[in-house]
């Protein structure tokens, strides 16, 4: 029922999804990417019955956090305050910048080392800071590759996935001064080792993300693999911590559960090389760690989500991965395909509601709604049921006005389509009249017709059957009781 | 901007309230007599070496362990028991690595830790069967940045201080009363995949963890 | 998510089911709806197919339009009034009325009618194997058959060992299993033609991976991804035929 795809407003990712399918690099790359990824999770959880409990746990830890989010909320900035961590709040990204900005010049900073955030990518922080004369250098490899790719990640765990060993070779023998090309994973890893030990140690300032912060101790939790974000948080004088406004954990007793999750839904790992816990800046006495610590807050969206009971449901996710390494639709366009922060059956959820349906709201359609996502969510996001929701607001808009540009997608034509279809099957009379002129005529419909012709682009053309089964049911005696 | 945090706060008062859901049961592994055997596998898993030894050789047995690996500078905490132990034992010893102390603050060490140690040597809280891990809470006798920053770091752990899971330990030990400054868990050495999902070791922090286990303790 | 296959209530054999055809199959594989209906019929189960009865009402769910559906599925639930079970040769469409139903009618007059309705709905094979309990008879030529099975009768009916155990009843048909099983073949409804060249990418993975089996059939327990594997394998000029399983196991008791 879907017009021809045209590049027009909220059509971007179906526009450009053909030039990632006919990318036989980007297509493998990713291929294998993730069929590593998928094998790696399932030998994680091969306990089914433990994986079942695990993630009861989880989700509903999650649940609760959405259960009583404004409370913890408070609870959080008191006990971190009470730590010694400063709690800012941000409604908006500009703001979330701007307070960025404001800590930032009031400790003189001019080069800040990054760890991975992915709330600092919704804010396009190193373009905002880099406006106004302070160097972010992303420190994690992944980010680091892409930083000087000057390309957008396009995966949530992994940014650099869309690039083989080959393509990052090439781009480290042009950008690092002295290395030559080569293949040698060993080498490259100590070649960014080497160009970074030094970013951290001239760094004024660091700045990561937060994968769990405890409402109860005003403890922030990252978790990585690497090490970039433990110097991120402890080498620097000043950190500042970005957060979303949904990812909390109310105790810590939530969160073994939490990470017993998160690491082998994203990678397989049974757990990542650091969980990094931070209560207080440096105190009195204590040699390392930074002076101060910064705890930004940012909404942008998230309350307007957190308004809706069932979309509410968007804000459980604990951003591991799981959902686009196992989505067929991500696996085949990755995720510069998706434009936005947040690639794959997440994305399609979360992109519409913060952005917008008039942004992106093809995105909720750029699923076949297989439930891939939903069988590995370690948090049990019904993201197929909260993509017909998109859906629906995007041609008929609910009473909570709950998603930014709704309506968007209303046309006439497929209004009139679907209640003709309606029509055809809520009256059996219609609806054995219509069968028997496909059967008898539908045949005859030409290749030529918009729906028919994406149909048979790769495929033959349906054949409509003599007879309908209503008809043969009958004739051998099936209708009767 | 002084506005954000009523705004926001009352947006998500005004909308409408879900009951929490119970916690469901769930269980942490438990391990009992094997839990030193399940620590050694899942942190060989990630390429962790665990060495047992006992209270009263394992300087000497590092000793041997470092010079097999050329490694000469050694940083070390002198305030505390492992350090200190240390430094008592190769004092005595010529053919020992240098131990070089962190005793001041990061910001007069930082060139010598970010580029000149070769080890780290810390003690361990705790450690934890079901993932392999090591439990440090730094503090001002052994510096978050000690286990970060030297290629190699190794790690004193009592036997005893061996727990089957985080869950057990967080609740045993109370630390919802007690979180420190920095509370680490550490497993395996710093690695990344970011390169075709092929692991490589030591991208930012240590390339080696070798745990000491000390099996009298 | 995934529902338990069937009521555990329903396990004894019920004198009497309801046969619910699907669109697809009323309009483009009735042959396969008739086999269905005789292969009941054969287990000495009264078989009803109520002629008023049309479409689930998941083509215009999936695409947002909720009043739609909502008639749609409120039609279906008067055409079968009786409190017999409801026996669906698809798991996307038995997945729509078992799971969805409930959500469409949530806070609405038809809200406990549509639990009841969906409680009493069976995917095919599902019934065969749990319900029936089916012992089958091959008189067929040997034969290597591979198995799709369809992503909302894996993941929403729960159903995904039953047919592969029906076809390994089966003496001379060797099944081949497909390794990448539960990846989607693409069809996903107006995804087809709303996102053609994704669609079209995943198709073609699919077909690919199926060849790879060296069997000489695919059968499935769902028409439309038989529409869309077999519409790719006859374009691309491919030998393997598409076939749903209820026609593939009458065929093998009949020595066809």
């Amino acid at each position: 029922m879907g017009a021809e795809p045209q590049a027009a407003a909220g059509n971007d990712f179906t526009a450009r999804a053909p030039k990632a399918l006919n990318d036989p690099t980007l297509r493998a790359n990713f291929r294998r990417a993730m069929d590593g990824l998928m094998s790696k999770r399932a030998a994680q959880f091969a306990d089914t019955p433990a994986w079942e409990a695990l993630r009861a746990r989880g989700a509903a830890a999650k649940a609760r956090v959405l259960a009583r989010l404004p409370e913890l909320l408070v609870e959080l900035e008191e006990n971190c305050r009470a730590n010694g961590i400063e709690v800012h709040w941000a409604e908006s990204i500009p703001e979330a910048n701007a307070i960025v900005l404001e800590i930032l010049r009031a400790a003189g900073a001019r080069t800040v080392i990054k760890g991975k955030s992915m709330v600092s990518e919704e804010m396009e922080l190193n373009h905002h800071l880099a406006a106004h004369g302070i160097q972010a250098v992303e420190s994690d490899l992944g980010e680091y590759i892409i930083q000087l790719a000057g390309e957008a990640p396009s995966h949530i765990v992994m940014p650099c996935i869309h690039k083989n060993k080959a393509e990052i070779a090439q781009l480290f023998a042009e950008r690092i001064p002295g290395l030559g090309y080569t293949e040698d994973v060993d080498a490259l890893t100590a070649a960014a080792r080497a160009e970074l030990r030094g970013r951290f140690a001239a760094a004024d300032a660091g700045i990561s993300g937060v994968n769990f912060a405890v409402a109860e101790t005003g403890t922030l939790v990252l978790v990585e693999n690497e090490g970039n974000g433990r110097l991120s948080t402890t080498l620097p004088p000043l950190h500042i911590a970005l957060m979303g406004i949904e990812k909390l954990v109310e105790t810590l007793e939530d969160l073994p559960p939490l990470l017993a999750l998160l690491p082998r839904s994203a990678t397989g790992q049974h757990i990542t090389t650091y969980v990094n816990m931070i209560t207080h800046p440096r105190r009195p006495g204590e040699l390392d760690g930074p002076e101060k610590v910064h705890l930004v807050l940012l909404d942008s969206g998230r309350s307007r989500v957190f308004g809706d009971d069932q979309l509410r449901d968007t804000l459980r996710c604990i951003r591991c991965g799981a959902c686009m390494n196992h989505c067929p639709v991500y696996s085949r366009v990755g995720g510069h395909t998706y434009k936005f922060v947040y690639p794959g059956p997440i994305g399609k959820i979360l992109t519409p509601q913060l952005e917008g349906l008039d942004c992106a709201g093809d995105q909720p359609h750029a699923s076949t709604l297989c439930n891939a996502c939903v069988e590995v969510c370690p948090v049990k996001i019904p993201i197929a049921d909260i993509l017909v929701r998109l859906r629906e607001e995007s041609v008929r808009p609910g009473h909570s006005g709950a998603v930014k540009g709704g309506g968007a997608r209303r046309s006439w034509l497929e209004t009139l389509s679907w209640r003709g279809w309606m029509l055809i099957y809520s009256r059996p009379w219609m609806g054995r009249l219509a069968a028997w002129g496909m059967t008898r005529f539908g045949n005859l419909l030409p290749e030529r017709l918009p729906l028919l012709k994406a149909w048979t682009s790769v495929r033959a053309k349906p054949r409509f059957a003599a007879k309908s089964l209503h008809e043969l049911a009958r004739e051998q005696g099936y209708c009767d009781e | 901007m002084s506005d954000a945090r009523a705004n926001i706060l009352a947006r998500l008062r005004a909308a409408p309230r879900t009951a929490p859901p119970e916690r469901p049961d769930w269980t942490p592994p438990v391990f009992g007599e094997g839990r030193l055997e399940r620590f050694r596998a899942m942190l060989g898993s990630v390429h962790g070496e665990v060495v047992e030894t006992t209270l009263a050789a394992w300087p000497e047995r590092l000793a041997a362990l470092l010079a097999e690996r050329g490694v000469r500078r050694v940083l070390y905490g002198p305030a505390a028991p492992v350090g200190a132990q240390l430094g008592r034992a190769w004092m005595a010893d010529a053919d020992a690595p240098t131990l070089v102390p962190y005793d001041r603050s990061i910001e007069e060490m930082k060139a010598e830790l970010v580029h000149t140690v070769e080890a780290g040597v810390t003690s361990v809280r705790w450690g934890i069967a079901e993932t392999g891990s090591l439990v440090l809470w730094p503090d001002a006798a052994e510096p978050r940045l000690m286990s970060l920053l030297p290629p190699l770091h190794v790690a004193v752990m009592a036997a005893s201080g061996l727990h089957d899971s985080l869950a057990q330990l967080v609740a045993e030990q109370g630390w919802a009363g007690a979180m420190p400054t920095n509370a680490l868990l550490i497993s395996g050495p710093s690695k990344t995949a970011d390169i075709e999902q092929t692991l490589a070791y030591g991208v930012h922090g240590p390339k080696e963890l070798l745990v000491l286990v000390l099996t009298d303790q | 998510m995934a529902q338990p296959a069937t009521d555990i209530r329903l396990h004894a054999k019920p004198e009497r089911v309801y046969y619910f055809g699907t669109c697809v199959i009323d309009l483009f594989y009735p042959g396969a709806g008739l086999a269905g209906m005789e292969l009941l019929r054969r287990e000495g189960i009264k078989v009803v197919f109520p002629p008023d009865q049309g479409c689930c009402g998941q083509p215009a769910r999936n695409s947002g339009y909720m009043d739609e559906a909502r008639a749609v599925a409120l039609r279906q639930m008067e055409a079968f009034p009786n409190d017999w079970p409801i026996v669906v040769p698809s798991g996307s469409c038995a997945g729509m009325m078992k799971t969805h139903y409930p959500d469409l009618f949530k806070g609405r007059p038809d809200y406990e009618r549509a639990v009841a309705f969906s409680a009493r709905v069976h995917e095919l094979t599902a019934f065969l194997v749990n319900v029936l309990h089916i012992t089958l008879e091959d008189k067929g030529p040997p034969v290597t058959v591979t198995w799709h099975g369809s992503c909302h009768s894996m993941r929403e009916m729960g159903v995904v060992d039953e047919p592969k155990s029906l076809l390994r009843q089966l003496a001379n048909v060797t099944l081949v299993e497909n390794p990448r099983e539960k990846e989607c073949c693409g069809f996903g409804g107006t995804f087809s033609v709303r996102q053609p060249e994704i669609s079209a990418a995943m198709v073609g993975d699919k077909i690919q991976a199926l060849e790879e089996t060296g069997a000489a059939r695919v059968v499935s327990g769902d028409c439309g991804c038989l529409m869309n594997i077999g519409g790719a394998l006859e374009k691309a000029g491919k030998s393997m035929r598409p076939q749903h399983i209820a026609e593939f196991l009458l065929e093998r008791g009949h020595g066809r």
